[in-house]
């Protein structure tokens, strides 16, 4: 990478948590949402009613930190093998305030891990090898603990692993994933088994 | 032809229904099974839950994994059409922005209101909710009794089917044998709520909810709610037969298509329909109760909205049931020369007096419900037990430091997985990602709990409604301009929901996932987001005083009826929709035996 573009993420990055309400929105968004009447029983494709804003580097990376977040392990695969990059880029491209609000935090949250990725490697943080994106990863993963100067990192971070939480879980393998044995019809409901209810001592 | 158009309407009806929820609804099913011919307007589009209710569909079907938006504040799924906090093109005004004068009118511009999406809860109120100002001094009498109203309790919860019990506690009423379905069981989070708040000396107890937990009784009930009316009792009990029991899953705020729970759109107006005494023109939007000679209502004018169209319908009888605001509102823009303020508003009592349910809640994690075995939770949508209120004693010694009393709503489980499955855990995992972070999600899945307070608000000089004198909709209709206020009675409760609601978490072992709120003002959700808004045509026993006598009939205007939230003198911690149907069909009743005497 250029030291041209390093300064460049390095004062985006600075720019976008010093100074938020100078940040604007990062690309168009269409005015208009579903509507107050859309049909609920067909199922939707994401960019099917907003188109998805998100280039393919920012998509590079918004799968790396998905999968950082929620990796493939013994019981369900990783967060980008079922679709929460489209998730997420079909929220933050959302036309709603909410959506705009963390459309900002997202790609500002982009800038800057690229940014620190190359004041501390010198390269990009999609670049990195898996030891270097920890490293980054570890000092904004708790707001609490974070230093004054990566608060804002952290609170990307936060709702970044939010949404790759709800993107995830929201599909047939994280419901499987947590065992969700529901939304099914039952002839009847009988409550949770006895022997639970004894070991837990409310019976 | 029940559904009509302009074309296919008849000129004029027995009586006109404005609104189609649960006291429209109601209104037209009782008036209409007796024989009356009755004409429903609705201002929203025609809406049937048998065809368009999303059952099954799941998160990732959904636009943003069915998250609310300003658009659908409920969720995609939810079941309501062109309504929200917002309506577009139907604006109106609130004269303050602070969090603490601010009111919010939520709306749902469909066949059936509100009805199709509300929680089911179902609560009577008690003898002591029609007395307030007796037992305390504060707020207004209703010109009835308990005793005035608990047939037609009966009536609903038999007609709608809500399950429960009867406790025998104090102004928590106890139904009629054979009325109540049998509730639920309990998830394994409410006997752990139960158990550790009756150390506390909470009682909890089954909720009630307008939810088939079996089918109904259509051999018995409809000779008990249709006496000596065999055509109404054969309608009946064909409708009766042709509603499920609930099939245990689903959530019933999207409406149910097999007809398991209550809305207006699958219980009132089916059979309303059968008897060909009803006619429902949707996308109708009333704007004027009209006046004619003698001073009594000759018809209602409204705009067509697929057209833009004014058009007037005459009839002997005019019923308000647009909901508390909207009816107010109606009232208030029909001028004229007799009624230079309002109809039906010699009192200036029009507006005044609304009122919204206190709300707080908090919600907490239970260690001892982490990583229990896979369970299907989903139940009959929630609320399988509740707290009613219970500090009657304490209250009475003046111990609280405020008046009137709230009941809990709580909940928790393994319901299905979502958008918000995983999210704000920072404070439980430290921070965690990757590996250990899936780990947490499935260790603290299901051992959330969450407690909503819903209490009694008392009706105050600062909290009322009025036409805004210059913003119009797009229909050119004046708007309504809300004002809003909380008393120290109020705010004090809403702190006190929030230290109970801390102490049953402790008492579970739990932590709660925000510090309880010691400040009642910041407690408080702002009025009317809980959409318990009632009042504004309040009744009462003199027409100085009230807007309508206890037939929810207009003091001054004796063909006119307000049969919604509109007419509540106070409004107890009980959600309101159960009283609002007991009402309208006491007011339905009424209006029959007249209009067979030939004086209405």
């Amino acid at each position: 990478m250029d030291r041209r573009t390093t300064i460049k993420w390095v004062l985006a990055a600075s720019a976008a948590w010093s100074f938020p309400a100078a940040h604007g929105a990062h690309a168009a968004i269409p005015a208009r949402g579903y509507g107050t009447d859309p049909k609920l029983q067909k199922a939707y494709r994401r960019g099917e009613l907003w188109p998805l804003t998100l280039s393919a580097p920012q998509r590079r990376l918004a799968g790396i930190l998905a999968d950082l977040i929620i990796p493939a392990d013994a019981y369900s695969p990783s967060a980008s093998a079922v679709g929460v990059v489209d998730f997420i880029d079909e929220w933050i491209s959302a036309p709603y305030p909410l959506h705009l609000q963390d459309r900002t935090i997202v790609l500002d949250g982009f800038t800057w891990l690229d940014a620190e990725a190359a004041r501390r490697f010198g390269k990009g943080f999609s670049d990195l090898e898996e030891s270097g994106r920890v490293g980054v990863c570890d000092a904004i993963c708790n707001e609490s603990r974070a230093v004054p100067e990566h608060r804002g990192a952290a609170r990307f971070f936060a709702l970044y692993r939010d949404l790759t939480a709800g993107g995830f879980y929201s599909t047939p393998v994280g419901r499987k994933d947590l065992n969700y044995i529901g939304n099914v019809p039952l002839a009847r409901f009988d409550g949770p088994p006895p022997a639970l209810l004894k070991s837990l001592g409310l019976l | 032809m029940p559904f009509v158009s302009a074309r296919t309407q008849k000129s004029s009806y027995d009586v006109i229904v404005v609104g189609s929820g649960a006291a429209g609804g109601q209104s037209a099913y009782t008036l209409s099974m007796d024989g009356a011919k009755v004409l429903m307007l609705e201002a929203g589009r025609k809406y049937d839950p048998a065809l368009e209710t999303p059952m099954f569909q799941t998160p990732d079907m959904a636009p943003l994994g069915g998250a609310g938006t300003p658009e659908k504040p409920f969720g995609f799924y939810d079941a309501t059409v062109d309504g929200g906090w917002q309506v577009p093109g139907e604006p109106y005004v609130r004269a303050s922005e602070e969090d603490a004068g601010r009111f919010e009118w939520w709306r749902a511009r469909m066949l059936g209101g509100r009805t199709n999406h509300w929680g089911r809860i179902s609560l009577r109120n008690g003898p002591y909710d029609f007395k307030p100002y007796s037992r305390d001094g504060l707020g207004f009498d209703w010109p009835i009794s308990y005793e005035d109203l608990a047939p037609y309790y009966d009536k609903v919860e038999l007609l709608i089917g809500v399950y429960g019990t009867s406790e025998g506690l104090e102004n928590t009423p106890d139904s009629s044998p054979g009325c109540l379905l049998p509730p639920p069981k309990p998830l394994v989070s409410d006997h752990l709520v139960a158990q550790r708040a009756k150390r506390l000396g909470i009682p909890v107890i089954p909720g009630h909810r307008a939810v088939l937990t079996r089918p109904l009784d259509s051999a018995r009930v409809p000779a008990r709610l249709h006496p000596g009316n065999v055509t109404a009792q054969k309608i009946l009990a064909e409708d009766m037969r042709s509603r499920s029991a609930c099939i245990w899953a689903t959530p019933c705020g999207r409406g149910c298509s097999i007809r398991a729970n209550y809305q207006s759109t699958t219980v009132h107006l089916p059979p309303a329909l059968v008897t060909g005494n009803l006619d429902v023109r949707t996308d109708a939007m009333v704007y004027e109760v009209t006046l004619g000679p003698e001073g009594r209502a000759s018809g209602v004018s409204f705009v067509d909205r697929t057209t833009g169209k004014h058009q007037h319908v005459t009839a002997r009888a005019v019923i308000l049931a647009a909901s508390a605001c909207e009816s107010v509102r109606i009232l208030l823009n029909s001028k004229s020369a007799q009624f230079p303020n309002g109809l039906a508003n010699s009192s200036g009592r029009v507006g005044r007096y609304l009122m919204d349910t206190v709300g707080s809640s908090l919600g907490g994690q239970i260690p001892l419900l982490e990583s229990l075995p896979p369970l299907n939770e989903d139940a009959a949508g929630g609320h399988q037990l509740y707290v009613p209120w219970w500090l009657y004693q304490d209250q009475h010694a003046g111990k609280l430091g405020f008046a009137r009393g709230y009941h809990i709503e709580f909940g928790g489980g393994k319901g299905m997985p979502g958008d918000g499955t995983g999210a704000k855990m920072e404070w439980l995992t430290g921070g965690s990602y990757g590996a250990k972070f899936k780990q947490d999600v499935r260790r603290y899945y299901g051992s959330f709990v969450y407690f909503d307070g819903r209490g009694e608000m008392i009706p105050n000089d600062q909290s009322f409604c009025e036409i805004d004198p210059s913003v119009k909709d797009k229909w050119g209709i004046p708007v309504l301009r809300f004002h809003w206020e909380w008393s120290e009675h109020e705010r004090r409760q809403a702190a006190h929901m929030q230290k109970t609601f801390a102490d049953i978490i402790g008492a579970m072992g739990g932590r709660t996932d925000a510090a309880p709120q010691a400040d009642g003002a910041r407690a408080i959700a702002p009025g009317g987001s809980i959409i318990h808004e009632v009042g504004g045509a309040m009744m009462g026993a003199s027409p100085a005083t009230s807007v309508t006598n206890q037939w929810c009939q207009t003091w001054d205007v004796e063909n006119l009826f307000v049969t919604d939230g509109a007419v509540f003198a106070s409004n107890a911690d009980k959600n309101p929709t159960l009283t609002i149907m007991a009402l309208a069909w006491r007011a339905a009743d009424h209006m029959l035996e007249r209009m067979r005497r030939k004086d209405l």
